[in-house]
Parts: C-alpha cells; structure tokens; sequence
C-alpha cells in the first residue's frame, strides 16, 4: 500500500509538492548562508584531500561510538550517541523507502522482500533508543540543569528535542498499520519487527487499517520534511557543518592565527564580520549551544565578561544582521566591536583572552575560538592602536629591546655569569639552549635556567647559548594581535637560527616553545624544538642522570599543566612522568587537569596587563591547588611560576607551599 | 596654523659605554631610539592637531639615519617632516644647533604661521636642556621650559596657557604666541602608530635641508660655530660595593645586615 499512489495524481502532487518546498527552504537556506560565508576572506588553506575526508569521518564515527566526544565528562553523550546512530539509520530508511519507494510509486519491488523486513527490524530496534535518548536529553537539560548550561536553556533546544522525538513514534505507528493491513506479505520467512507487531495489535478490529496507515503516512513525512525546512534556521545545522569542520579543522596546534600579508590591509586584522575568514565564518554555523566552552573559560569562570560561547553567537548574530548590507557592497550597521547589542563584542571580552585553548578543546563540534580574539585584537592594536595601556611599554619594549621589561640587551647573559655557560657554535654544540626573556632577565627564573644548565652538564648534553644575542620569540606580541611587530621579531631570528645553523633548541619556556616550533613553521622554518620538560624526561630515560631517591623535601607535588605545554602541543605525560621518576609516585591532580586543565591566566599576553575586572584568574587556580594540600606546586612554565607564587602570597600560603619548575625538581635530587 | 616638533634621535644611553681610554662614546652596535622627552613633544604636538587642527611638522638635525626617526614622526601623525643634515651642522654645541632649529622653522614659517615649538625638555645623551631655550631666544618667541600641562589655546588673541612643572610645585603662566615649549614626561602618554601609517611612513620621503637651502654662515654652525666642546667623558669613579649575606636563602638576615649597615654610616636613624 502506497498512500501517495493510493491518491492518484493528487497523492504524487501532494508529496513531491511538499517535499520540494521544504527541499527549496533548506536550499534556499543553504545558498544564503554560502553566501553570507563567502565574504569572508580566503585563508589560502588547501581543499583537503579525500584521506583528510575520510579521516574525519572516522573521527567521528569512533567518536560517536563512544559515546563521549561530546561530553568529555557528562553524559549527555549517551543520549546524542542514540540519536546520531538513529539518524543515520533514518536518514536512509527516508531515501529508500519513502522517496524512492512512495515517491516513484515503486512501492512493491522496494518493500515486498526480506531486505525490507530486516531494515523495518533496525528500524524498530532503533526507534526506542532515539526516544529514550531525546527523553535523555530533555531530562538532562531541562531537570538535571548541568552548570555548563547556565544562561543558555532555550526553547530552541527542546523545540528539536520534541521534534526527535515525534519521529519515531509516528514512524512506529506507520510500520504498525502496515503490518496490520498484512503488508509487508507474509510468507517471506521472516517474522515481521517486535515492536511494530506489538502496536499492530492495536489496531485489531479498526476498520480503515489503511486511513491509520495514510494518517501516519503523511504526519510522519510532514514532521521529516518540516525538520529538513528548519535545518538550516536551528542548531540542526551542526549536523552538517559539525562534519565540514571536523574536515577542515586546523592541524595542530589548534588556533593557529594566520601571517599577515603587508600588502594586503585586508588581512590585518578583523573589524568588520567579513574581515574574517570564511573558515571562521564557516565554523561558528555548527555551534549547538552545550555550554562547554563557557564551563571551561578560566575568564567566564572568574566573572570576566568573557564568554566563548557568546564570542561564537555574537559573531554569527553579526554576519547575519549584516550580511545583507553587505552583500549590497554597502557599510553594515551594527558594529562587530564595542557595540552594546547582540552581535557585537566589547573590547573588554576581547582583551580578557589568555589563548589557553581550553574552549576549542572541548567545543564538540570544532569551532576555532582563539584566531577569532586575536583577530579582533590585532585589529585594535593595528589598525586603531587602541589597547589597555599597559602593552604600550610592552610593544616598545619588545620592539626596541627585544624583551617585555626593556632591560638593555647587553645584560642578556648575566644569568649565566657564575656558570661556565658556551656560546652557540654550529660544529661544536649539538643544542641551542634557548632561554628566553623570564629566564634571562626574571630573578626568580634565572634559578630554573640555572638548573636546566645543572641538568644538562649532568647528562654531558653538549649545548651553547646565544647570550646577549638571544632575542625574544615574540609569543605575547603575536598573541596581542601586534602582528607586525611579530612579524619583524620572528624573521629576525629565523634569520639568525638560518646564519648560525641552529636547528636543534631546547626551550625554557613553553611559550618560546611553542613559537619557535608552530609559529616559525608558518615562515617555512622546520626546527626541532624541544621544551626542557620533554628533554629533561628524555635524559631521565635514558638512564643519564643519576637521581639520589630521596625525598628532597618536596612533599606532595601538585601538578599544573601549561596550556601551551598541554593543550597547545599536547605534552602532557612528559613532566609527569619526570615528577614520578624523582618522587617515586605520580605528581597529585587538581580537580581539572591535563586537557581541562585551568590556565594561570598570564598567556595570550594578559602577564603584561591588570587584571582588574572579576576575580583573579591566578587565585581561582591557587584554590583548586591548596584543595589538594600541597606542599610543592609543580609548574613547567614561567608566567605559572610568577602566577602561582603571587596566587600563593595573596592566600597567605607561601611559607607552606613552594613552587618549583620541573627542573628544579629534578636538578635538586640529582646525586 | 603650524606647531613644530624638534625631535632628536639619541644612542640608547642605557646601552652605551664609555671607552675609558679615549673617553668618548662606544656607538657601534648601540640602537638609535627617539630622545625619549621629544616623543611626548611630538605627543604634544599631535594632540593639538586634534585638538585645534594644527598641522604638525617635525624637524630633526642629524646624520642621514635620522630619517628613520622622522619616519616614526610620520606614522605617528605629522604632516610634514624635515631633515636637518649637512657635514657643517656637525660637531654642533647648543648654541649652533640651536641657530640650525630656529632658522628652520623660520624657514616653515614662511609657508604657515607657527604657533608654537615643542622640545623635549632635554636629551638623554646632552642632557643640557639648552635647545629649546636657544631656540626661542633665536626666534624671539616665548619661552615656556618644563611644561608638563597645555591648560588653554586662544588661537584668537594668540596666547597659550601652560602649567610648568617645577621642584615641588606647580607654576600656571600665560604667555603670547609664538612660544616655544619644552615638556616633562608626565605631559602625556605617547600614542602607537597604526600599521597602515607605519607603512605609509616606510614609503614617504623626508624632506632634507642642507646648508644649500639653509645658508647659513658657516663660522655660526656646526663644530666652527660651537663655543663649548667636549673634553672628556667618563663614568664617575665607583667603588665596586661586596655583596653582605644570603639574600637568596637567608633574605631577614641580610635584612639585618643592610639595616645595620645604613645605620652605621648614618644614612638612616632609627
Ligand atoms: S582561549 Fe581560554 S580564555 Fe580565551 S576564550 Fe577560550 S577558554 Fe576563554
Ligand atoms: S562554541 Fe562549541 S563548545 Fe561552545 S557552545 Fe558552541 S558548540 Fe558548545
């Protein structure tokens, strides 16, 4: 029985009529939505390749498989793995068995056999698991109320949960009053699916089994094709965009910002929403609202008025309030920065960034938050030169004297003035020790330098510095938005690492760690960087250094990550290990560490800026540290250490609890 | 309507040492930067641009390389700006170079009233602060030294108001333009060029005046028309102090340790 057929020519208009109109508004939809992306500017990425493609299908599919790439710690996963598999399993029983099938009036050949029966058994299999887990989720979100979700409950959001849920009853209704009129016919062999043969006893005795069956029918199509009409208007649109962006999502390091091209103002920074790139334009489409990204932000976390996830609507408010002016060639009216309404982002938001990264780690669907800041950044510091006035002794600084604090050049090397420290020799030394600013010029962080160097003798690795000719790598210009400045600084020591043969560097810093080995890369300049942390658990390895087993007073170790060691190049286990091998037990954990770990809110440049709106980030992180009754803070990076010092002395906890880098650590228990 | 900026580029003193043999200045290597006191006159300057639609030029006398300081005068903001190099400027005391300044701007204000000059109130390399006064005793105008608050412009009856900065007081004086102004750090926070401007400033060309244009009698100028020289320069003779204690491990006992020893010597009293 085919309730489009049974109509005649009306039931075939019907269908095809209704199906194109919703097909011609998720079109419509989709071609103005391509549109509004495509005035953004082109980034110069490559299409990727079909391995790419395939390799994030596959991402996916293994993650939908375990149930958890969307929750990391909740488990709203589970309800999104049932509706995600059922989808798809619908997706297909709609072209087969609806379009093709109803709509062709080829009814017979498709549903008379045993392929249709097994398909009508998945089906039947799946229904139940796509209601329990809309009901899941409507649960979850609307009952259970998960912090992450603060601010954000919308009607949207259940209005697509209703709508998944209706589908499959309607469709079990439909297979129901099927079975009942005796189709599929009998005799196929195969008993027809449980559930549905449960409902169809239901209709024992009702006369007009085919009426159900139409009713069904076609409530059932409306509801699909109204779903395909929404897509485009909802947050349905992840399903689809969510995949681009696994495609397209950048390598690591995530959040790379793109060089500027002197020649083109275009790409100097973003003031208006076609600035951006399409990518960014692109990516912002797919964001469902779960709130991770706000429950991770250390600046949402300390009442800064900073939300990641409101960046991302703020955002897509704009292009889509402006798009149509734009489109027209013709200035929009509502401004991307510093506005009051929806769609607009106040300096204050753009500044209180530290690019740790935690909100595209957790952002399910791989939107790409940081190179959006530090493009509105760099265009107020660029293109406006409007910036907390703090940086402006940091930009001169940096560009006059190569370091943040515009401390003579010439007293570069005075940290290794006791020491027999080498320069740099292309034949004689196997590794650049790079120091870095805060461990050249930072009193307290020449002490780690120190100790790297008691390390490095130690395991006889032969290494050189570059002393009163080491400049700055740039990080925090860069991550200012102070792009040219960067831009100089990065050459300039390309060129020098090129001139001396440089091209094996330890780093003291995670920040020069990360610049000097993604950063660079976009320069052409293949380095092998390695932070002392990886280094240093290498030696350790290697059998190299010889440690004393003893307890050297450290107590329990507390283990913070750096989010550029982290998160930014995934160097996790490293420094753990390190700690291990020293204590004889693993470093203890926070409440939130490795991935989820929470900045000590001096990246992305805020070391050099007040802090002066909400709580401080560096306190919020001291408390979840002294949670653990710690009497040594383990940190592998310069900001942390000055970080979580001041964070210790504002608690009163500084005699109790010492930080101390990595290398100190494992310098003091050398034998 | 036109307010000059004198600008100079100056060695970065906090990186030059002295060759203790020859007693003159180690340059080599050592980066050239803005006399840091001229970048708030050119601060100054600008401000009044916005302020009262000033146009600003900015003169500097110096070798060939000072175009680059000129530059950063551009991509901050100034209309015009002109370089003051010739072989006979060199060698330069105050007072030639004062004569050099003031007859430049004599020669701008030939196109365009001058309202005002604003200096640095001294340079970091001289640190004579005699140039701005020698400027305005050149041209006549009024002198306003250490100005660290532009109050008023009356650009009608040509008076400017300023506060002067001086040893533990403030002095509020009027005076009549032309003047010319040299101004304390505090005076304002300099601004940071955009990217555009900067590579605009890359492109443009920097006005030069030589002596041809200048002609100027050569027995007033540059080493020929300089009363003062330098004889010799030398870092003050410094005993080399011993470091007390452990102020590392034991930072309370080399406390006590500084404490006793600023007593002894009388340098505080309990
Ligand atoms: S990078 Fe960090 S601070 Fe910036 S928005 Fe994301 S989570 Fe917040
Ligand atoms: S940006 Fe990503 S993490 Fe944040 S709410 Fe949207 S989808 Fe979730």
């Amino acid at each position: 029985m085919n309730p489009v057929s049974d109509l005649g020519a009306i039931g075939y208009l019907l269908f095809w009529g209704l199906t194109a109109v919703a097909a011609g508004i998720f079109l419509y939809r989709g071609v103005q939505l391509l549109r509004y992306i495509s005035l953004g500017r082109g980034n110069g990425q490559a299409t990727p390749g079909i391995r790419r493609g395939l390799a994030a299908i596959f991402n996916i599919i293994v993650q939908e498989c375990q149930w958890k790439n969307l929750t990391h710690r909740d488990r709203a996963g589970v309800g999104h793995a049932f509706m995600f598999w059922g989808f798809i399993l619908f997706v297909i029983y709609y072209f087969l068995f609806i379009v093709i099938a109803s709509g062709f009036g080829i009814y017979e050949t498709m549903e008379h056999n045993s392929f249709y029966v097994v398909y009508a058994w998945i089906t039947d299999i799946i229904a139940p698991f796509i209601v329990i887990g809309a009901v899941w989720c409507i649960l979850r979100r609307y009952i259970g109320r998960p912090k992450r979700l603060e601010g954000q409950l919308t009607w949207e959001a259940l209005i697509i949960l209703i709508t998944v849920l209706i589908h499959p009853i309607t469709h079990v209704g439909k297979i129901a009053a099927q079975i009942a009129a005796g189709s599929p016919p009998a005799g196929l062999s195969l008993a027809t699916p449980p559930l549905s043969t449960a409902v169809a006893n239901l209709y024992d005795g009702a006369t007009s089994i085919e009426a159900w069956h139409a009713a069904w029918f076609w409530s059932h199509w409306v509801f699909v094709l109204l779903v395909l009409a929404i897509i485009g208007y909802t947050r349905y649109l992840h399903v689809i965009v969510a995949i681009i962006n696994d495609l397209i999502r950048s390598a690591p390091p995530k959040g790379m910002v793109s060089l500027i091209d002197l020649k083109n103002p275009a790409t100097f920074g973003v003031s208006r929403v076609d600035n951006f790139t399409q990518r960014d334009l692109l990516d912002i489409q797919a964001c469902v609202v779960c709130g991770y990204c706000q429950e991770n932000c250390p600046a949402n976390l300390t009442e800064k008025p900073l939300n990641p996830l409101l960046i991302v609507r703020d955002v897509k408010a704009n292009l889509l309030s402006n798009a149509p002016v734009l489109l027209k060639k013709q200035e929009p009216s509502l401004e991307l920065i510093g506005g009051e309404r929806e769609g607009s982002i106040s300096e204050d938001a753009i500044w209180a960034c530290t690019t740790c990264g935690a909100c595209m780690e957790v952002c399910p669907v791989y939107i790409e938050h940081v190179p959006k800041i530090v493009e509105m950044r760099r265009d107020l510091v660029q293109m406006r030169a409007k910036f907390p006035e703090e940086l402006l002794n940091l930009f001169e600084n940096s560009e006059q004297r190569s370091n943040p604090w515009g401390i003579a050049p010439a007293d570069r090397a005075k940290w290794a003035a006791n020491i027999d420290a080498q320069p740099f020799e292309a034949d004689k030394t196997e590794y650049l020790f790079y120091v870095g600013c805060a461990g050249a010029f930072d009193s307290r962080e020449r002490h780690v330098s120190l100790a790297i160097t008691r390390i490095l003798d130690a395991a006889g690795v032969s290494w050189g510095i570059l002393g009163r000719e080491e400049k700055c790598c740039g990080d925090s210009l860069r991550r200012l938005g102070n792009e040219f400045v960067y831009d100089r600084m990065a050459r300039e020591n390309i060129a020098q690492f090129q001139e001396m043969g440089i091209t094996k560097i330890i780093t003291e810093c995670p920040h020069c760690f990360s610049t000097l080995k993604n950063d660079y890369r976009q320069y052409g300049m293949e380095l092998d960087v390695v932070h002392h942390t990886e280094f240093i658990n290498r030696l350790l390895k290697e059998g190299r250094l010889k440690l004393n087993g003893g307890s050297n007073g450290l107590g329990n170790v507390v283990f913070h990550d750096s989010c550029y060691l982290g998160r930014h190049n995934e160097i996790y286990q490293a420094p753990r290990e390190a700690v291990a091998a020293v204590t004889g037990k693993a470093p203890t954990e926070m409440e939130r560490h490795h991935n989820k770990a929470l900045c000590c809110g001096a990246g992305g440049g805020r070391m050099w800026m007040e802090e002066s709106l909400g709580k401080r980030i560096n306190i919020a992180r001291v408390e979840e540290a002294l949670k653990e009754a710690p009497a040594t803070i383990c940190v592998s990076c310069p900001y942390c250490m000055v970080m979580f010092e001041d964070g210790l002395k504002d608690k009163d906890a500084d005699e109790r609890v010492q930080v101390l880098d990595l290398a100190e650590i494992v310098a003091g228990a050398l034998e | 309507m036109l307010v000059v900026a004198c600008v100079k580029q100056v060695p970065d003193t906090t990186q030059v040492m002295i060759d203790p043999e020859t007693g003159t200045l180690i340059r080599e290597g050592v980066p050239f930067i803005v006399n840091p006191f001229d970048t708030h006159a050119l601060e100054e300057s600008l401000r009044l641009k916005d302020k009262y639609g000033f146009r600003v030029a900015a003169i500097s006398m110096g070798p060939p390389n000072t175009e680059v300081t000129l530059k950063k005068a551009l991509s901050l903001g100034a209309d015009e700006v002109v370089l003051l190099s010739d072989r006979v400027f060199g060698g330069a005391d105050t007072l030639a170079t004062s004569r050099v300044l003031a007859e430049a701007v004599r020669r701008l204000g030939e196109k365009d009233e001058v309202f005002m000059v604003i200096c640095g109130k001294q340079t970091i390399d001289g640190d004579t602060a005699q140039v701005g006064p020698g400027i305005a005793s050149r041209l006549g105008y009024s002198q306003l030294t250490l100005v660290d608050q532009i109050s008023d412009v009356d650009l009608r009856a040509k008076t400017v108001v300023v506060r002067r900065k001086l040893e533990g007081r403030h002095e509020i004086v009027e005076a009549r333009l032309p003047a010319v102004l040299t101004v304390v750090r505090e005076i304002n926070r300099p601004r940071y060029p955009t990217v555009p401007m900067r590579l605009m400033s890359e492109e443009a060309e920097v006005i030069l005046w030589d002596n041809k244009v200048m002609q100027l009698d050569e027995e007033t100028i540059g080493l020929r028309g300089s009363p003062t020289q330098v004889r010799r320069i030398f870092s003050p003779e410094r005993v080399k102090g011993e470091i007390l204690g452990d102020g590392l491990n034991k930072p309370e006992e080399a406390a006590h340790i500084l404490i006793d020893n600023l007593l002894e010597r009388d340098i505080i009293s309990l």
